[in-house]
């Protein structure tokens, strides 16, 4: 007698076993991270609840979940986009820095524009600054055939390098006594909040019209066709004469441009200046993957997952401070969630069946 | 039966997958010391075979002896242990490591090995068979005829005496071919056994002692190498009997549509494998191109598609030339092309109706501006679904979900659905079931009296037979005739399939 393993691949996937397998995979994440805050020390039960509370349980922590997600939301909705196209953009955190600084910059060159001329120029600009990061990764792919993963990757330490070399060197602010800060924007190169809360509103709405455009753009025009034809057989693409090259360059520049966007929102909307880059952006770009993912690369649900996810950092935060946990602790959340949907993605699509033979 | 020993003996074989039956009751014998060629068309049933032989599969029924005793092969592992080592068609070798360590790899049981002794050992297995080799190359170093030599040495090392070799010249120069079949006369000279699978009818009379030929799963004949020739084994491998079951109208050929002129194109490994190709496409005609698979056609199809460059000669699509036009051209000037490998033309996880739209989504109806029209989408899907009878719950639902046939019938309802003026059609109807291929032949021939031209490749002799007004016979890469599908023609036309004959242009039809 043995036991034999098969694997089958399902022919058709429900939308039952697809939520479910997220709602599984999301479980089987806090199982193992529940094990992970035992070996620190901490009871994961008491933790969990703080981590709802502290992102979802107050009105003040829900205003904070909300401003984590703006920039999920726009970078996640842009790699939906480009996941969906078989296009693996990795370096959304590079292209958010990247926002930042031609954002900032402009921002920081004509602070006397009146704010209505000023806002639109910042977010232009940083939408132009991720794009053209993106635009590298995605000429050496087109015309070289480097893969997208490694190139985009590294420019996000590249990005990184050039913002210190900013904040430390040439924008460092004369009156902020060595720090590494620029000088705080002006009035008008500031965002508007929604009451006393961080939630700088007109990004927000900007995402959630992105998004919105993003899912109609996918599947409703025929750009957004051969996008899906090429990510799902780009043989099938180029026999029916689509520019394979053409789609690859769209959906990097376009998502690199929406994450451009959303470094703008933080440095025009939080921080009111340009700082090192862990403060502009803690790795939204990285877990913007997981957004993606997480929405099953459908822009709508990204909504929610953005959401989701910010409520997770602002929990995250809340733990680190109250149970004095280290601050890398919230990267695990972003490692286990992504490690255990990609394995669900699998078995969404695979059938496992365990046979006993005689 | 002569005194020589058996090596391996299959006795009705049948194996089944997912109701196709790819071997029926097959009998299979080699003898000990010879070259035993297989033979037979892609799909026949030759790699299943010797997968069950080699342990991969296990057949539903039958038995198998290997040196007149019997035996239960249930993996690789227990082949080898038989003597039994197989060179699959595509190498099994890691890329990055050495000859040497890709030999050993999965021999030994430590976690080292006595690098020396194994070395001097392979170095010693390649001089007795004469396989000039670098034990110390890293594998992506070597050409395609070098990493065969490695498998070769491995199966050697593992103590083979029976080597299947699985289409063991697709990847060859023509040298490295020679040096091939040279090895193999080395290697039975040394006792070994050889079962070399083929369909290459020159392999099998140059290198082999005896041939059993295949044909849709059964053994159609086991002959004496030297007592047949290349027709007699062309005819047993296609099959002979033709039947010119369905009508066909005569239909008047009308003005040309297609032409190609001195065409010349390389295969995926550079070797020329259409060699100055010439002839013309009219409206309301259907020419056929026979021959064995491999020589050529796929590489031509694709030239004529746009998928592959011409490197030399012209294309001309109703008297435009389009050489060097792109695929969306071609698709404009009244193209169509329906591949070979279905797949590579539909999207599997789409659904139907989006995969109906796959050449129409730029232009109207369809196309609105930027956007798709989805109810015309649905519309012509429904239409489509209807008219070619494809069977599927609905629209909606992805294309992987319909069975083989009815992929065929929705690709060909797509193609057939634009202004077309030229369908280029290859293998319309590999591996799909009776009714569904007389369904495809019916669709093909309703586009005679439209006044649409057809240009078809199969290496199933019958359909071209069938469907054709003219046969161009391929051989090697050149048309070595063309002629009308004539009961009287089978003989030249089975001499041209086997490059014995070749017709003078002037009495091309």
């Amino acid at each position: 007698m043995s036991v034999k393993v098969r694997i089958e691949r399902r022919l058709e996937v429900s939308r039952t076993t697809q939520i479910g397998s997220i709602l599984l995979s999301l479980l089987l994440s806090f199982v193992v991270i529940a094990v992970i805050f035992s070996f620190l020390g901490v009871n994961p039960l008491n933790a969990y609840r703080r981590i709802l509370i502290g992102g979802f349980g107050s009105l003040y922590g829900l205003s904070e979940s909300v401003a984590k997600s703006i920039p999920l939301l726009l970078a996640g909705a842009g790699l939906a986009l480009s996941f969906k196209a078989r296009v693996y953009n990795i370096g959304a955190e590079g292209q958010i820095l990247l926002g930042a600084i031609v954002g900032g910059g402009i921002g920081l060159a004509w602070p006397d524009l009146p704010r209505g001329l000023l806002l639109p120029l910042m977010f232009l600009g940083g939408f132009l600054g991720g794009a053209l990061w993106a635009l590298i990764p995605a000429l050496l792919k087109t015309r070289f055939r480097v893969d997208e993963v490694l190139t985009s990757l590294m420019l996000v330490y590249i990005a990184s390098d050039l913002v210190r070399y900013l904040v430390y060197g040439p924008w460092r602010g004369a009156e902020q006594r060595g720090f590494p800060y620029s000088s705080p924007f002006s009035l008008s190169a500031q965002l508007p909040h929604l009451g006393t809360t961080r939630i700088h509103y007109p990004t927000l709405i900007v995402a959630l019209l992105l998004t919105l455009a993003i899912y109609i753009l996918l599947y409703y025009t025929k750009l957004g066709y051969e996008i899906r034809v090429v990510g799902e057989n780009p043989a099938a693409g180029r026999y029916a004469g689509m520019s394979v090259e053409r789609v690859i360059l769209f959906v990097l520049v376009l998502s690199g441009g929406l994450a451009g966007l959303a470094g703008v929102g933080e440095v025009a909307g939080i921080h009111a200046r340009l700082g090192p880059p862990e403060g502009i952006s803690p790795g939204y770009g990285f877990t913007a993957i997981i957004v993606a993912w997480l929405a099953r690369l459908n822009p709508l649900l990204t909504v929610l997952t953005a959401f989701f996810m910010g409520g997770l950092l602002v929990g995250g935060d809340a733990i680190q401070t109250a149970l004095n946990l280290p601050s890398a602790t919230i990267f695990i959340f972003n490692g286990v969630i992504l490690f255990f949907i990609i394995a669900a993605e699998y078995l969404t699509n695979y059938r496992v069946k365990v046979e006993v033979v005689k | 039966m002569s005194e020589v020993p058996t090596a391996v003996l299959m006795k009705g074989i049948t194996k089944r997958f997912a109701g196709v039956v790819a071997n029926s009751n097959i009998d299979f014998e080699v003898r000990e010391g010879e070259i035993h060629a297989l033979l037979g068309e892609n799909g026949a049933g030759k790699t299943t075979l010797m997968n069950i032989l080699y342990g991969i599969y296990r057949p539903d029924e039958g038995e198998i002896y290997i040196y007149g005793k019997k035996a239960h092969i249930h993996s690789p592992k227990d082949a080898i242990a038989l003597g039994i080592g197989m060179v699959h068609q595509q190498f099994r070798l890691v890329q990055t490591h050495t000859v040497v360590e890709n030999i050993v790899l999965g021999t030994g049981n430590g976690l080292r090995f006595e690098e020396e002794e194994v070395r001097q050992k392979i170095v010693d297995l390649a001089q007795r068979y004469s396989l000039a080799i670098n034990p110390d190359a890293r594998i992506w170093q070597l050409s395609a005829g070098e990493q065969q030599r490695v498998e070769i040495l491995k199966a050697l090392y593992r103590g083979a005496k029976i080597l299947i070799l699985d289409e063991p010249t697709s990847m060859l120069t023509p040298l490295e071919i020679k040096e091939l079949l040279q090895t193999l006369r080395r290697m039975t000279e040394e006792g070994n056994t050889i079962i070399f699978i083929t369909h290459k009818l020159d392999e099998v009379t140059a290198v082999s002692h005896r041939v059993t030929i295949l044909r849709q799963g059964k053994v159609t004949a086991v002959l004496e190498t030297a007592k047949t020739n290349k027709v007699q084994l062309a005819n047993l491998m296609v099959g002979r009997e033709v039947l010119f079951r369905l009508e066909k109208p005569s239909v008047e050929r009308g003005s040309e549509v297609l032409r190609v002129e001195g065409l010349e194109a390389l295969s995926d490994k550079g070797l020329i494998a259409v060699n100055n190709v010439s002839f013309t496409v009219h409206r309301g005609e259907i020419l056929g191109i026979a021959g064995v698979a491999g020589n050529g056609q796929r590489e031509l199809l694709e030239v004529i598609a746009g998928l592959r460059p011409a490197t030399r000669g012209k294309i001309f699509i109703n008297g435009v030339e389009a050489t060097r036009s792109s695929i969306r051209e071609r698709i404009n000037m009244g193209m169509s092309y329906v591949p070979g490998e279905r797949m590579t033309a539909l999207v599997p996880n789409m659904s139907i109706a989006e995969n109906m739209i796959l050449k129409s989504y730029r232009t109207a109806p369809i196309s609105k501006g930027a956007f798709i029209d989805r109810r015309e989408m649905l519309n012509l899907a429904q239409r489509l679904i209807q008219e070619y009878e494809v069977i599927t719950p609905g629209p909606e639902k992805p294309v992987k979900l319909l069975s083989g046939g009815n992929i065929q019938r929705a690709l060909m309802a797509r193609e057939l659905s634009q202004q077309v003026d030229i369908l280029v059609a290859a293998y319309p109807t590999s591996g799909l079931d009776v009714g569904a291929i007389e369904t495809i032949w019916r669709i093909l021939l309703s586009q005679r009296p439209l006044g649409k031209a057809i240009l078809l490749v199969s290496d199933d002799l019958e359909e071209i037979l069938t469907l054709s007004d003219r046969v161009a016979v391929m051989h090697n890469g050149e048309i070595m005739g063309i002629v009308e599908p004539k009961e009287e023609n089978l003989e030249k036309i089975g001499l041209m399939m086997a490059g014995a004959l070749k017709l003078e242009q002037e009495q091309w039809v």
